[in-house]
């Protein structure tokens, strides 16, 4: 019941995904971050096997930063987007990653960016992305209210939006959320919404 | 649900005089729900040449990376492009060496051969190469676009023709078919330019 889900708005791309660690029946956790800061400008909201989860986005990160100090540049958000993609594609026919990936990104150049990767590899560029049963409630919320160039608080109106349809419609909707944000000053957390503390 | 249709999509190729036409859905899915409505099936490998590729989108993405980057080595090798038969060779090998373990991708290649002479082929997810005359067909809709390909279809058409033609074809076809639609994207192919043509249909 994991539930990730982005959009990009005027100058700034937001992620937000859902804190909760499960195991069967039981609610490990409350608190567990599902987006991972990549660098400086760029989030990796991901969902699915929680071990590939962790593992599949620590490797992204630190290849990220090999990246950067071999080169001393950082990698562009379509790039890192395509390093991902090429990573899970490798290991689809091998041994598959199962994780879900909302790759948020702000360039100067280029602005902000929103990138669906499925965990069969498949790549598309949006302006917003959902996965999990919650994708059932927050694409369609979004499709509704979503349009381009919206501003922040717009944006976060929406995702609280998209959270209240998934709280009420979803049978085993997770407690809380984290809501990130990356714009020209950085990828930063920007907000909770939570119903239990942990 | 087969893997083929996992991603849903529709893709049909006609030849005309001395010109041919290249078309493709827009709908990028995940098996019932629809994430984007903009994707491309449809890749220029160089001017006179055009892939499409159906079924599942990962393998299409990765099978187009990989005939990219043969086709460059090929022209810095050979200095020049690839004809589109070689190319559809290619392809058939390139799919052929995962024959116990296959790219899940139907191709469908247009180019413009020797003298500008059109030339398409379609071929399986192994490389059983399908060489046709008149039209062919990809995709979760493609036994509708048989049907509209066979009635609408006439030999020689001029490009504005040939582009109204597979329009049609390929808008009908969509509209049987829950797994591709949300659009049309068309490219006309003469030996002098290349059409590019976005088309709204049924956006559902």
């Amino acid at each position: 019941m994991e539930c990730v889900f982005g959009m990009v708005g005027k100058r700034f791309a937001l992620v937000v995904a859902d804190t909760s660690a499960v195991n069967s029946i039981l609610v490990h956790k409350s608190n567990e971050d599902k987006i991972m800061v990549l660098d400086s400008h760029k989030l990796m909201g991901a969902s699915g096997e929680a071990g590939d989860r962790a593992q599949f986005t620590e490797y992204v990160q630190k290849n990220v930063a090999l990246y950067h100090f071999r080169n001393g540049i950082p990698l562009t958000t379509k790039a890192a987007a395509n390093f991902m993609r090429g990573e899970l594609a490798t290991a689809l026919r091998k041994n598959p990653y199962m994780v879900n990936i909302v790759l948020a990104g702000y360039e100067k150049e280029t602005g902000p960016s929103l990138y669906f990767i499925d965990y069969i590899a498949t790549l598309h560029k949006v302006e917003k992305a959902a996965f999990g049963y919650g994708s059932y409630f927050s694409l369609a919320m979004m499709d509704r209210h979503y349009h381009p160039d919206m501003t922040v608080e717009e944006a976060i109106k929406l995702a609280e939006q998209c959270i209240e349809e998934i709280r009420s419609r979803l049978v085993v909707a997770p407690q809380n959320f984290v809501i990130k944000i990356v714009d020209k000053d950085g990828a930063r957390e920007h907000s909770w919404r939570r119903t239990t503390k942990d | 649900m087969s893997i083929f249709e996992y991603n849903g999509s529709a893709l049909v190729a006609m030849v005309g005089k001395n010109c041919f036409a290249i078309a493709s859905d827009r709908r990028l899915g995940v098996q019932l729900q629809t994430i984007a409505t903009d994707f491309q099936r449809i890749f220029k490998i160089h001017d006179k040449l055009f892939l499409g590729l159906s079924g599942l989108g990962s393998d299409a993405q990765t099978l187009y990376q990989r005939l990219v980057f043969r086709h460059k080595l090929y022209q810095l090798r050979e200095e020049r492009d690839m004809k589109p038969e070689t190319f559809a060779s290619l392809v058939s090998a390139i799919l052929y060496e995962k024959r116990f373990g296959p790219y899940f991708c139907q191709p469908v290649i247009a180019g413009l051969g020797d003298d500008d002479k059109p030339f398409i082929c379609t071929m399986d997810s192994i490389g059983a190469k399908e060489l046709a005359k008149d039209f062919v067909v990809a995709g979760t809709a493609s036994e509708s676009l048989y049907g509209a390909c066979e009635s609408m279809f006439k030999p020689d058409m001029e490009h504005e023709e040939l582009f109204e033609t597979i329009s049609q074809a390929l808008l009908s076809s969509v509209d049987r078919d829950c797994l591709s639609g949300w659009g049309g994207h068309v490219y006309v192919v003469t030996p002098s330019e290349v059409t590019e043509r976005i088309l709204k249909g049924r956006m559902d």
